[in-house]
This record gives C-alpha cells, sequence and structure tokens, in this order.
C-alpha cells in the first residue's frame, strides 16, 4: 500500500542525535510563534476550532482512494489546512496531529519527532501558502487560481517535505544523498499528484459550499513575512536539487575534454566555494547542499539589498 | 461502527502501569535518548538496552508477543539505510553482482541502526500502552508543555473518535454507491480522476463539518462559562516511590551509555 505515512514519518535510530536537536531547536521555534500569532487572531476560539479540525485532519487521513491495482493514495492534508485557516494556524494544527501520530502510535519517532514536526507541520503549511498565494495572485482571482493553487500547494508542499525528509537523512549519514533525495523526491512526485488531485477536489467541494471561507482566508495575514520565509524555504528545497544535477561535466567541460584544451583553462586566483562544493564538509553531496544553500542565501542578500537601495535612492 | 481500537492503551494493574506518567515520560526520552547515543557497534550495550526493554516489557504483564508485533511497525523504514552496507568504507565481506560489496563496517552501522530503532519502538510502544493518552497529556503539562498546545491536543483527542466515526460513515456511503475501486472481473468506479474528485469532496465535507461542528463545540463551552483561559486541577507531587524509580533508571541509562563509551 503506498502511503505517505511511512514514507515520512521518520522513526527513532535513523538521525543522528545532533540533527534531530537541531530540528527539535527549529520546530519549537516555529511552534511558539505560531501560538503566539493564532492567539492574537483568534483568541478564545482557537482550542474549539483548532482542536476539532486537528482531528478532522486526523480522520481525514484515513481517507482514501484507489489509484491503481492493490495501491491507494492518502492525504497528509498540510495543504488544506493551510489555505483554509493560514499558514499558522496550520503549524498548530499539524503539529498536534504529527505529535499524537508519534505519541500514540508510533508513526515516527519521539527523538526524531522534531525533525518530522519541521517537516510535516513547518514546511508542510508554510511552501503550500507560499504557492497557494503565488498561483492566486497569478490567476488575478479567477476561480482557476484557486484549483490550479491549491493542487500545486498541495504537490509541493509534499515535496518539500520528502526533500527536506531525505536531508536528514543524508546529514546524519544513515542515507547517501544522492540516493535518497531522488528515491524521496521520486515517490513523494507521484504520491504528490494524489495529494493535489483530493485537495482539488475539496477545495471545488468547499467553494461550491461555502464560498465565504475561501474569501475570508484572502483577508487575513496581510503581512508579507510569511511569503518570505515560505520563499526562504523552497529555495532551500530547490538547493537540495543540487546534487541530481549530474556530476557529468556540463556542456562546455564536455567539449573541452574532447578537443583536449581543457589544461589550457587556469586554476581561478581565489576560490571561495571551489567547484560549488563547500569547504570543510566531508559529505561530499552535503556540502552540495549546503553550498548551494548558502549561494541562494548570497544572492538572495544581495536582492533584498538591491531593492533597498533602490527605494532608498527613489526616494531622495 | 467504532473505532476504539485506535486508542492503543490496554488496560491494566501491573507495576508499569501504576507508575507515575511524569516518570514514565522522562525515563522513555532518557531510554530513547540513550538508545541514540550509543556508538555504532557496541554490542554489549545494545544487548544490556534490550534486555531492559524487555524486563520492562515483562513488569508490564502485557506479554512479550504483543510488544514484538507492534514493534515491527518501524521495520519497512529500514530500508532506507540499506545503501550503507555498501557505501562504507572498510574490510570487504561480500562482492555482489554490479561491483557492489557489502563491508564489515557497512554492516555493523546497518545492525546498529535497525538495533536503534527496533529499541526505541519498543519504548514508545510501552509507553504509549500502559498510560492513558490524557495521564500522557497532563504529564506533558507538568513537564512544562505550553498550556494552550496541550488544551488543542486535548480536545482534538476528545473528538477524533467521534470525526474518525464521521469518516468512516463518508468511506461507508461512498461504497454503497459503488464507488469502491477494484472488484476482481467487474468494471467499477469510474475514472481515477472521478475517483478522486469524490474523495475530495468526501475531505471537504469532513472539514466544512468539522468547522461548523466547532462553532457548535465552542457556543456550548461559552454558554458553560469557557473564557479562553484552560484551567487543570494541580499535579501531586511525585511519590518517594516515583523518585526513587527515576532516579535508578537515570542512573543505569547513564551507566549503560558510559559503558557504550568505554567500549
Amino acid at each position: 500500500m503506498l502511503t505517505n505515512h511511512l514514507a515520512m514519518h521518520i522513526p527513532d535510530g535513523f538521525l543522528s542525535v545532533t540533527v534531530s536537536l537541531v530540528m527539535w531547536v527549529l520546530s519549537i521555534v516555529f511552534i511558539l510563534i505560531a501560538l503566539q500569532r493564532v492567539n492574537r487572531d483568534l483568541r478564545e476560539r482557537e482550542v474549539p476550532v483548532m482542536g476539532v479540525l486537528a482531528a478532522a485532519i486526523f480522520a481525514g487521513q484515513m481517507l482514501n482512494f484507489t489509484v491503481a491495482g492493490g495501491t491507494s493514495g492518502h492525504l497528509l492534508c498540510a495543504a488544506l489546512a493551510s489555505v483554509l485557516l493560514g499558514p499558522w494556524a496550520a503549524v498548530l494544527v499539524m503539529t498536534s496531529v504529527v505529535s499524537v501520530q508519534a505519541l500514540v502510535f508510533q508513526d515516527g519517532g519521539l527523538l526524531a519527532l522534531g525533525a518530522n514536526l519541521f517537516n510535516m507541520a513547518v514546511i508542510g503549511p508554510f511552501v503550500s501558502y507560499f504557492i497557494y498565494k503565488l498561483v492566486k495572485a497569478a490567476a488575478r482571482g479567477a476561480n482557476w487560481g484557486i484549483f490550479a493553487g491549491g493542487f500545486a500547494a498541495a504537490w509541493f508542499s509534499i515535496e518539500a517535505a520528502a526533500l527536506a525528509c531525505a536531508l536528514q537523512l543524508a546529514l546524519s549519514g544513515t542515507s547517501p544523498a544522492n540516493l535518497a533525495v531522488p528515491a524521496m523526491g521520486g515517490i513523494h512526485a507521484l504520491i504528490g499528484i494524489g495529494e493535489g488531485l483530493i485537495t482539488l477536489g475539496a477545495l471545488s467541494f468547499v467553494l461550491a459550499a461555502r464560498p465565504d471561507l475561501l474569501k475570508h482566508s484572502q483577508t487575513q495575514a496581510g503581512s508579507s513575512r510569511p511569503v518570505w520565509v515560505g520563499g526562504l524555504l523552497i529555495t532551500a528545497v530547490l538547493a537540495a536539487l543540487s546534487p541530481l544535477a549530474s556530476a557529468h561535466p556540463d556542456g562546455l567541460e564536455w567539449v573541452a575534454e574532447q578537443a583536449g584544451f581543457s589544461s589550457a583553462a587556469e586554476a581561478p586566483g581565489y576560490e571561495i566555494i571551489p567547484d560549488y562544493v563547500f569547504p570543510g564538509i566531508a559529505n561530499e553531496a552535503a556540502a552540495t547542499i549546503v553550498a548551494g544553500i548558502a549561494g541562494a542565501l548570497i544572492v538572495l542578500g544581495v536582492a533584498l539589498l538591491a531593492a533597498y537601495t533602490r527605494k532608498r535612492r527613489s526616494m531622495s | 461502527m467504532h473505532v476504539n481500537f485506535l486508542d492503543p492503551y490496554q488496560d491494566g494493574s501491573s507495576l508499569v502501569h501504576q507508575a507515575d506518567a511524569r516518570v514514565k515520560l522522562v525515563l522513555t526520552a532518557a531510554f530513547i535518548l540513550t538508545t541514540a547515543l550509543t556508538p555504532v557497534a557496541a554490542w554489549p550495550v545494545y544487548v544490556l538496552l534490550v534486555a531492559l526493554a524487555f524486563a520492562a516489557e515483562l513488569l508490564s504483564e502485557l506479554g512479550l508477543g504483543f510488544y514484538l508485533k507492534r514493534a515491527l511497525l518501524a521495520a519497512p523504514f529500514v530500508l532506507a539505510a540499506v545503501p550503507l552496507l555498501f557505501t562504507v568504507e572498510g574490510e570487504t565481506l561480500a562482492r555482489l553482482p554490479l561491483g557492489l560489496t557489502i563491508t564489515s563496517a557497512g554492516l555493523d552501522r546497518f545492525i546498529t541502526i535497525a538495533l536503534k530503532s527496533w529499541i526505541s519502538v519498543q519504548m514508545a510502544v510501552l509507553l504509549a500502552s500502559t498510560t492513558s493518552f490524557p495521564e500522557i497529556l497532563s504529564a506533558m503539562r507538568a513537564l512544562r508543555l505550553p498550556r494552550l498546545l496541550v488544551a488543542i491536543i486535548g480536545l482534538m483527542w476528545r473528538y477524533l473518535f467521534v470525526l474518525a466515526d464521521e469518516a468512516m460513515r463518508l468511506i461507508r456511503a461512498r461504497q454503497a454507491r459503488s464507488g469502491i475501486g477494484e472488484i476482481p472481473g467487474r468494471r467499477t468506479g469510474g475514472q481515477l480522476a472521478w475517483r478522486a474528485k469524490v474523495t475530495g469532496g468526501m475531505a471537504g465535507s469532513l472539514f466544512l463539518r468539522s468547522l461548523e461542528r466547532s462553532d457548535r463545540i465552542y457556543a456550548a463551552m461559552l454558554s458553560r462559562g469557557y473564557d479562553g483561559e484552560v484551567r487543570s486541577l494541580p499535579h501531586p507531587g511525585i511519590s518517594p516511590g516515583g523518585w526513587t524509580t527515576l532516579a535508578v533508571g537515570l542512573v543505569i541509562l547513564a551507566s549503560l551509555l558510559l559503558l557504550g563509551h568505554l567500549l
């Protein structure tokens, strides 16, 4: 049975203690922020609403549909929760679901819970929110934006969570990155389609029955910070894809080797991140990923700086 | 049809059942941490950890077979570690076709990971089977988990079985309307896209019903004096027996950890 449960909830013993603890710290930070935000927005309604919706998502993960032969698709629901409730409430709801899955049903380890929470309760909601907003903005208010956005949000949230899971396994030395990333990424690309289809169906139902819910979620959360966080997360994920970028020499290098003039190239005068591998990290795949992330952050920083200085110049 | 088979708590009156939930929670976490910190191939320590786990399971009077069956849950994930057999550098144990060689260091790593996973799952099952979930929740509260999160999880637990029943009813309704996937020899269920849309409608329906139910629950709570503050009774202190168990447990785990690093 092709269930994304077993595939993404990491049991104990597979992550190094360092990775587990770092993930715990990150998750706790995001959960505390989410508690604060939801408290401010919902106040005393939050316990009944969050609690019941968490139960709904838990129960909803029992809904399945036959894909082909003996396989069936299941839901993770981070995207649905994020679209209907906003990212912060979705964080809390998914936290409850994933924690109880680990504590009570041993779906995922207890030490590894930090990492599982980060993948499914932080990355899931944030990436899906960001993608949903992006697609809806592109559709400029047309209804197809909601449907396409929902599908894309669901697919990307599953894929991003799976890639993060593969990264954690690789950094712990449990699975080599050049195997884990394509394996997890590939399997979840398929699972994500199922999740996307169900999310699509659910959103069209909600649009027909309670369109006010979808309009309401638009006016919430005017701040663009979740967008940045989500965007950064996506960039990090794309960086994780970089080991897939084949280690085969790229076009020009290949031609150079064939024609025999590759030795004519001089070594560069200085090397900050030589050959896209971060100096000082032994595992080459992990090093590539870190280099990708560092590169993306540098580019983002420069872009922000450029936007800031341009704004300053246009104001003066 | 009800889904209370989902609750893993097994009622009983053994020593483990009666132990304080806070002590059990801390010891379980400490045990899993000790297992995680034990170095690769420290086989004597792993044997002792397994013995400790079995001892605790026997004390709980639920039978070793019960635990061994539930502990198989984590087994499929071990596939993720199989590449280690081939990629870790070390002396070759066996040569396989396709140029793959199994190294002894790789085998050590693989078995270590499988053992750690198996032992940790057993302790988690022990905790969940001997401690009812409300007790676990109040233990987490006593250990300083945010009150709001505990309240949300608590309410989720209360409504989980109600909504799971609702989901089962939706599934049964779909079956009764021939929405199921495959019966050998018969054409059923329509296109994949149609099936996905139906399931999506079920999920959306479940979500909407839950949202509206939560509004009714909120109104009911309001009319019974709810003001946003979730209060609970103060916790009684841990008994001397509880402190002793905690201390003994932590000392044993610490010495196992030390032994592992000295080997």
